[in-house]
C-alpha cells in the first residue's frame, strides 16, 4: 500500500514586507512512498525539504497540488493520529518536564491514561534520555532536545514518521542510535521518511532516496540503482616519483607521496593506464575501485547542466 | 474534541501558573490590606466605598493587564519558537486549539480574580466589622469584570493570531481604553450628521461596550444591579467574545505557520 502519495505539491512563499517578491521553494512535486520503506528525502541546505515536511503536515498550505498520507487527506485527524513528526531543530514547551511534555502530547494523541505512563518510560528508554524524564527542558541541550524530539515522534506508536535532519545535533553515538532506531521501525513493520542533507546517513539505512535540489526533483529510487549510474573511478598506485605524460592526459589525479604516485581516474581509461605504466617500466603496486557513493550521484546531479556534459564527454 | 480542548486549556494555565503570573496577587494583597489600614484610620463612611472602588477597580486593572500580556503572545509566540508543529501534526484541529488557549487563560483570570475577591471581602470585613445586603452587589461587579476578561482576552486572542505581540498589544490596550468610553463614544457619535454619523456609530458599536460592564462605582454607592443590565451584559460579553474568537479562528485556519 501507498503511504505517502504527493502529486504535483508547489509552494511559492512571497517574501519581503512591503513588494512582495515570490519566492519558489518548491517545484511541482510527485512523489509515492510505500508502506514498510525507509525513504530518504535528500538535498543541500535550502533545497525544500523542510518546506516539503511542512506542506505535509499541514502547517503551511500548498500553493498548488495536493498529497494523501496513509489515503487520507492531510488535515484529517484520523490520518494525523497515526503519524509522527520530528520538525528540523526541535523546541518545546521549555517550562514542562520532559515527562510532562510526553504526557501531554500522549493525550492529544489519544494515548489512553492507563498506557501513557509505560509508554512514556518506555520511549524515554529507547532515546536514550531514562534519568532525565523528571528534568525541565530549558535545562536540556540540543542533543537531548533531539532526542526528545524523536521520542514525541515515536510515544503514540504511530506506523508512519517523519523525521526532518533527525540527526542533527546528535554525536557520533547519538547518530549511530538514531540509525539504529529507524530501522528497528522498520523492522516493526513502520514506514519512516526522514530528510537529510548528510549523504553517509542515508546511504546504508534508506530503501529508496529521492534527490531534490533548488525545489526541484533531481533523481529517486533505489541508492543502488542510482550508484549503479554513476561512472565508477579506480585509484592505481606505482612506484616512484614520476607521472607519464599520457596518464596526465587521461585526466588522472595524481599525488606523489615519499616513493609512491597515487592516481585517481575513471575505471573506463584502467587500461589505457595500466598500459602506460607498463611502457614507462614503472612498478604497478595496486589497482582498487573507488567504492561509488551515492556522494558522487549527488555531486553530479547538483552540478549544472553543462558540467554534467563534460563530465559525460 | 472536549478532551483535547481541555488538555490544552489546562496546559496554559500551567504554563501561566510556572510563569509566576499569580503572584500578581502578592502585589493586590499588600496593597488592598494598605488601603484597608489607612482608610480605617481617616473616616468611618466612606471607607466601604474606599475599600470596594479601589478593591474592584484592582481587581478589572490586574487582571485586564494579565489578559492582554499573556493573550497577546498565546498564538505568536508558539508560531514565533516552533512549539505549535509538533502540536498540529497531531490529531488536534486548529480551531480546538484557538479555543483551548482561550479558555486556558480565561481560566487563568477567574482563578486569579477569585483570590482577588476574597481579599476584597477580607478588606471590606475588616473595616466594617461586618457583611451588608448590599455587598452581594459587589459579586455582580465581579461577574461583570468577568465578562470583561472574557472579550479581552478574545480580542488578545484574535490579534495574536495575525500580528506580533507588540502590535496586538497596542491594538488591545487601544481598544480596551477606547471601549472604557464606548457609552460616551455612542453619545458623541449621536450628535453627529450625515455620513459621519454613520461612521462614528458604527465604530462606537464595534469596539468593545465595557462602560456597561462597569458598575463599580454604582456597586460602591450600594446601588442594586438591575436583572435587565445582567442578562444584557452576559449576552453582550458572550456574544462579542465568541465573534472575536471566530475572527481569530478564521485567520488562524488559514494561516502559513513559519
Ligand atoms: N517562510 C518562508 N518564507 C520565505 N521563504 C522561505 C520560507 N521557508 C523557506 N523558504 C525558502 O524556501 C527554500 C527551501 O527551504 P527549506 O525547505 O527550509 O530547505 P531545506 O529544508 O531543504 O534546507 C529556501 O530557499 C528558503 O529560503
Ligand atoms: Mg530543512
Amino acid at each position: 500500500m501507498t503511504a505517502i502519495e504527493i502529486l504535483g505539491l508547489e509552494k511559492t512563499y512571497s517574501v519581503g514586507f512591503w513588494r512582495k517578491k515570490p519566492k519558489c521553494a518548491l517545484k511541482p512535486l510527485h512523489l509515492r512512498v510505500e508502506e514498510g520503506e525507509i525513504f530518504g528525502f535528500l538535498g543541500p541546505n535550502g533545497a525544500g525539504k523542510t518546506t516539503t515536511l511542512k506542506l505535509l503536515m499541514g502547517l503551511v498550505f500548498p500553493t498548488a497540488g495536493s498529497a494523501r498520507i496513509l489515503g487520507m487527506e492531510v488535515d484529517d485527524p484520523r490520518m494525523k493520529a497515526q503519524i509522527g513528526f520530528l520538525p528540523e531543530q526541535p523546541y518545546f514547551y521549555d517550562y514542562l518536564t520532559a515527562r510532562e511534555l510526553l504526557n501531554y502530547y500522549g493525550q492529544l494523541s489519544g494515548v489512553a491514561s492507563k498506557e501513557r505512563a509505560h509508554k512514556i518510560d518506555e520511549v524515554l528508554q529507547r532515546v536514550g534520555l531514562p534519568e532525565v524524564g523528571g528534568v525541565q527542558l530549558r535545562k536540556f541541550s540540543k542533543g537531548m532536545l533531539q532526542r526528545v524530539g524523536i521520542a514525541q515522534a515515536i510515544l503514540h506508536d504511530p506506523k508512519l514518521v517523519f523525521f526532518d535532519e533527525p540527526m542533527s545535533g546528535l554525536d557520533p553515538m547519538g547518530r549511530r542510535e538514531v540509525r539504529d532506531l529507524m530501522e528497528q521501525l522498520k523492522q516493526e513493520g513502520k514506514t519512516v521518511f526522514f530528510s537529510t542533507h548528510i549523504l553517509s546517513d542515508a546511504e546504508a539505512l534508506c530503501d529508496r532516496v529521492a534527490i531534490i535540489h533548488k525545489g526541484e526533483l533531481r533523481g529517486v529510487g533505489a541508492v543502488a540503482d542510482l550508484t549503479s549510474s554513476v561512472h565508477g573511478k579506480v585509484e592505481i598506485v606505482w612506484q616512484g616519483t614520476t607521472v607519464p605524460s599520457s596518464l596526465r592526459a587521461l585526466g588522472a589525479e595524481c599525488h606523489v607521496t615519499g616513493d609512491t604516485v597515487r592516481a585517481v581516474l575513471s575505471e573506463a581509461n584502467q587500461d589505457s593506464a595500466i598500459e602506460a605504466l607498463r611502457r614507462e617500466r614503472l612498478r604497478l603496486i595496486s589497482v582498487i575501485p573507488v567504492r561509488t557513493s551515492l556522494e558522487d550521484y549527488f555531486v553530479q546531479k547538483l552540478q549544472p547542466s553543462e558540467a554534467v556534459a563534460g563530465v559525460r564527454s | 474534541m472536549t478532551g483535547r480542548i481541555v488538555h490544552i486549556a489546562s496546559n496554559t494555565f500551567r504554563e501561566a501558573v510556572r510563569d509566576r503570573v499569580l503572584y500578581n496577587l502578592i502585589a493586590f494583597a499588600l496593597l488592598m490590606s494598605g488601603a484597608a489600614i489607612l482608610v480605617g484610620q481617616i473616616s468611618i463612611e466612606i471607607e466601604r466605598l474606599v475599600v470596594i472602588n479601589l478593591g474592584l477597580t484592582a481587581v478589572s486593572l490586574f487582571g485586564t493587564v494579565i489578559a492582554i500580556f499573556i493573550g497577546i503572545g498565546l498564538v505568536s509566540k508558539e508560531i514565533e519558537r516552533r512549539t505549535l508543529y509538533t502540536v498540529l501534526s497531531r490529531p488536534v484541529r486548529r480551531w480546538e486549539f484557538i479555543v483551548g488557549k482561550f479558555f486556558g487563560l480565561a481560566g487563568t483570570l477567574v482563578v486569579n480574580a477569585f483570590f482577588m475577591a476574597i481579599g476584597v471581602f477580607g478588606a471590606l470585613l475588616y473595616v466594617s466589622r461586618h457583611f451588608q445586603r448590599a455587598d452581594s452587589w459587589v459579586l455582580v461587579a465581579l461577574y461583570f469584570i468577568i465578562l470583561e476578561f472574557l472579550i479581552i482576552t478574545a480580542l488578545a486572542l484574535l490579534f495574536s493570531s495575525f500580528s506580533s505581540p507588540l502590535l496586538s498589544a497596542v491594538f488591545a490596550f487601544a481598544l480596551f481604553v477606547i471601549g472604557s468610553f464606548a457609552e460616551d463614544l455612542r453619545g458623541f457619535a449621536a450628535m453627529t450628521h450625515g455620513l459621519m454619523r454613520w461612521l462614528a456609530t458604527g465604530a462606537a458599536y464595534l469596539v468593545p461596550n465595557f462602560s456597561a460592564l462597569n458598575v463599580i462605582s454604582s456597586v460602591a454607592h450600594q446601588q442594586a444591579v438591575s436583572r435587565e443590565l445582567i442578562l444584557y451584559n452576559t449576552a453582550y460579553a458572550l456574544i462579542y467574545a465568541t465573534m472575536a474568537l471566530c475572527g481569530a479562528v478564521l485567520i488562524f485556519e488559514h494561516r502559513n505557520l513559519k
